[in-house]
């Protein structure tokens, strides 16, 4: 059942700090809007709760790409088609990248945000792994000043983030360390595009010779949120890839992954389907190392 | 309700809507075009897709609010006009590939199909069979099968770039 768009109302202040004073005079009052690809599907649908829009997509304020030499910083409301354009995005961070190039169709990329993807917290979303294993800071804006969190400590559980009822997600930072580290990632869903994972593997590998030195990785629907994967981490570090002992360090992470996946089960796929997945994943990058 | 000064299709005009309305309800019932469709109404389909700003959107996930000054084309501004009263009109290079190559059946699926491919071409002139497949794969078609609209696509490459030279 469509919702009745008259009963919602939606204004654009002009600048952040307006909008940043509205969100503060009531708080939980008013929700933001940026691209919009989520929640108006949810209007489109008759879910849409929230009956005060506040739309932040005009805002300049919140769309930038901006380099220094560690990291990346990028505004809450860059959209997906920004972060595919940018070259310093395609060479350091490909994880990045590759996680906005499937996320949605080139209609849904222009609209999309950043910002949005880790906002709506969907433990499916495309961009959250790659951050994840990157390591992101995220930087939130309130009335009161800004305040920067590790991205591994922002998502709560299911649907539910760090974010205070008045305060905005602005940046999106992230290292830009990871040259000469291996790099993969990978989405499974129902097709190449378009689709929204059944899950979903951002994985970074610092070898020292055979040796596994670091891996971080960053998983989408193996829990009820997107997951850093630390206990699959720990279970791997120091590990050997060496021709002898690839099949135990194989069976030493699909085993640790069985044991830290708690994947939903949901109308796209089960838990344990995803978990196999999941596995998979893992098992394909890390013999990808060996090459 | 706000106001908001839209430009459709070259023709600037203001339109009181409720904010959130969807541009595409607001194409199709303030400004009277019905060429733009409306398929799954949740921004996976495509059939609803124009250009904003020289941008593909999918118009069903635009609050009427978003396209306040905005430049929208939607499939009724695709081909040019008449020249003359009494002339015929003519259609685009893209919507006459489509017509001669099989491209549009039921014809639901293509207003969004021609923008998408309108969008295509202006970044990739000369676009490969995987870049044609990425840029309409945010655009559904149950009657095709595709081959003959990705052909269409690259008939009207080779048309567009046959008059730009």
């Amino acid at each position: 059942m469509r919702s009745d768009v008259t009963q919602y109302e939606l204004t654009a202040p002009t600048t952040l700090a307006a909008v940043l004073a509205q969100l503060a005079a009531e708080p939980g009052k008013h929700t933001p809007i940026a691209g919009g690809t989520e929640l108006m599907v949810a209007l489109g649908v008759g879910r849409l709760a929230a009956k005060s829009l506040l739309s932040i997509n005009h805002l300049k304020e919140l769309r930038f790409i901006r380099v220094d030499d560690d990291a990346i910083h990028i505004g809450a409301g860059t959209t997906f088609t920004d972060i595919r354009r940018n070259a310093d995005i395609a060479r350091d961070l490909p994880l990045l990248a590759s996680s906005a190039s499937w996320t949605g169709s080139v209609a849904n990329q222009n609209r999309g945000t950043l910002g949005g993807n880790i906002c709506n917290a969907s433990p499916a979303a495309d961009t959250p792994p790659a951050l994840l294993a990157y390591g992101a800071t995220v930087t939130l804006i309130s009335t009161n000043g800004t305040r920067t969190v590790p991205y591994t400590e922002f998502h709560l559980g299911y649907k539910r983030t760090a974010l205070r009822p008045d305060e905005l997600l602005h940046t999106i930072t992230v290292p830009r360390t990871f040259a000469g580290w291996k790099q993969h990632i990978r989405k499974v869903g129902t097709r190449n595009a378009q689709a929204i994972s059944k899950t979903a593997l951002a994985c970074l590998a610092k070898l020292d010779g055979e040796t596994i030195a670091e891996i971080r990785i960053g998983a989408a629907s193996l829990a009820d949120r997107p997951l850093r994967c630390t206990g699959i981490e720990a279970a791997l570090t120091g590990l050997s890839i060496a021709k002898a002992d690839l099949e135990a360090t194989v069976r030493a992470g699909r085993a640790a992954l069985a044991f830290e996946a708690k994947p939903i089960d949901d109308i796209r796929s089960t838990g344990r389907y995803r978990s196999i997945v999941a596995a998979n994943l893992l098992e394909e990058f890390l013999r990808s190392l060996v090459l | 309700m706000s106001t908001i000064q839209i430009t459709i299709n070259g023709t600037s005009q203001s339109l009181d809507v409720p904010p959130m309305k969807r541009l595409l309800d607001v194409l199709r019932e303030d400004a009277h075009l019905t060429g733009t469709k409306e398929g799954c109404g949740e921004g996976e389909c495509g059939a609803c897709a124009v250009l904003m700003n020289g941008e593909l959107v999918n118009s069903c996930l635009v609050p009427a609010l978003h396209a306040d000054g905005a430049s929208v084309c939607t499939i009724e501004g695709v081909a040019p006009s008449a020249a003359a009263e009494g002339e015929p009109a003519h259609l685009h290079p893209i919507q006459q590939c489509f017509f001669e190559n099989g491209g549009a059946q039921c014809g639901i699926c293509t207003p969004g199909m021609i923008l998408a491919t309108h969008h295509l071409l202006d970044k990739y002139p000369n676009p490969t069979l995987e870049q044609i497949k990425e840029g309409l794969a945010g655009n559904l078609c149950r009657c095709t099968g595709y081959m003959r609209i990705f052909e269409s696509v690259q008939k009207a490459a080779q048309a567009l770039t046959t008059i730009s030279t």
